[in-house]
């Protein structure tokens, strides 16, 4: 028998979990869907379950000089109206499943759920994203690139929770989100993209770009993009073919319901020569 | 079974339940409101759409233990409204209605976005029913619908 428990506090959750493995149920709307049977029962987990949407502690979006902290549970369309909220993030944000889903959806659900279609992880690989997790006795910073480990595959220990994300305050000159998908709303990216560039004086001080749904996780290489760090602009759209070349042994997609290889390598990669032959 | 209390269509109600319940099989199962529709089951369609404090949210995909201490309002308490009236004369005289399946969601929909935005702009109001899927009238009689329910309700939302 799989046990049920709905904490009121932080501690309350951390001590459950200090005794006993769970699974988390955020707002429910992946959970949900994933262990449905189709019938008018309660929900048939596999696992002790715990819910933690209502948890005081992981509904905080707070500030420093550097970083923004948002609560794992904080529902995303909360975030659309936060004025702290990074605008890349909150253009993703937009493009991400109706109305309905993001008062429930959060950005923890979409980390611990690390699916490799995830919309809201895209930018937060651009953003130098932290993920913090809480466990009884210590608190653990990881960076998003180390937190996901493949698909549905994460860094998390069982006596740990995500607490916050943390992403880095930054300003560009343009950053854009892409997502490639069936239908405005409710639809699981086929594809996504985000870029961004700072310019000082026509000169590329800061250049980053990340690639969803094209591998077993985001694709983002810093060690490309620091190619291209103190060249002109010009320089930069001589160089959008050497680019491609750079990225394209990472950009390597599955075939699945959505799409297929060749689209979505295709469209990855005009995705970065787009972006990168309008600035 | 846990002790689970919420307020229903603005009546505070107490039930013995599992946490591990959906919404949308309470709702329907032990509160008779089949005004709450199923339909894809999948948080695609919108069907089952009620408000949780006031916002739209897909009941297929609400665990009741999410639903402790908030406030939902299904269509059939919505209906006792006046913003309810205002749409549903605006929806007849459109035509925004025609199998009728995906109408409740649509107006738990309308209501949801004119809430927040008395005065929505035609791509305000796309994006305000992007959850919810109609294979009837192919959407443009609801748009127009919300238009008029924006124009007659004045100072309603």
């Amino acid at each position: 028998m799989v046990k049920t428990v709905i904490p009121s506090s932080l501690i309350e959750a951390l001590e459950y979990l200090s005794n006993e493995q769970y699974r988390f149920v955020a707002g429910g709307t992946d959970m949900l869907i994933q262990y449905h049977n189709r019938s008018l029962l309660p929900i048939a987990f596999k696992d002790n379950i715990m819910y933690i949407a209502h948890i005081p502690e992981l509904l905080s979006v707070t500030e420093d000089d550097e970083n923004i902290y948002i609560g794992a549970c904080e529902p995303l369309e909360a975030l659309l109206k936060n004025d702290l909220v990074p605008q890349l993030l909150k253009d993703t944000i937009l493009e991400m499943a109706s109305p309905a889903i993001r008062h429930t959806g959060t950005l923890g659900g979409n980390v611990g759920n690390a699916s490799p279609a995830g919309d809201s992880l895209v930018p937060m690989y651009l953003l130098n994203t932290l993920i913090e997790v809480r466990s009884k006795h210590s608190t653990r910073r990881l960076r998003i690139q180390d937190f996901i480990q493949g698909v549905r595959k994460i860094d998390l220990h069982p006596d740990e929770i995500i607490s916050r994300i943390i992403i880095n305050k930054l300003e560009f000159t343009k950053a854009s989100f892409v997502k490639v998908g069936p239908r405005l709303s409710d639809a699981i990216s086929k594809v996504s993209f985000a870029g961004a560039i700072t310019l000082v004086n026509g000169v590329v001080d800061d250049l980053r770009f990340a690639f969803g749904a094209v591998n077993i996780t985001v694709v983002r290489r810093p060690d490309i993009e620091c190619l291209y760090i103190n060249k002109s602009l010009e320089e930069l759209k001589a160089s959008i073919d050497e680019i491609i070349e750079k990225y394209k042994p990472y950009i390597k997609p599955i075939d699945d319901q959505r799409s297929n290889k060749e689209y979505r390598t295709t469209v990855s990669i005009n995705l970065l020569r787009g972006f990168i032959e309008e600035l | 079974m846990t002790e689970i209390k919420f307020r229903l269509n603005g009546v505070p109600v107490t039930m013995e339940s599992d946490p591990n319940r959906r919404l949308l099989d309470v709702l329907r199962e032990d509160f008779e409101m089949t005004g709450v529709k199923e339909g894809c089951g999948e948080g695609e369609c919108g069907a089952c759409a009620v408000l949780l404090d006031h916002e739209i949210v897909n009941s297929c995909s609400v665990p009741l233990a999410n639903c402790i201490n908030k406030d939902i309002v299904t269509i059939e308490g919505f209906a006792k409204t006046s913003r309810y009236k205002v749409i549903k004369n605006a929806f007849e005289e459109e035509g925004a209605v025609q199998c009728g399946f995906c109408t409740p969601g649509m107006m738990i929909a309308s209501e949801s976005l004119l809430n927040k935005n008395p005065n929505p702009s035609d791509q305000e109001i796309k994006i305000g029913l992007s959850g919810n899927l109609c294979r009837c009238t192919g959407y443009a009689m609801i748009i127009k619908a919300i238009q008029k329910a924006s124009k007659d309700g004045d100072g309603l939302w």
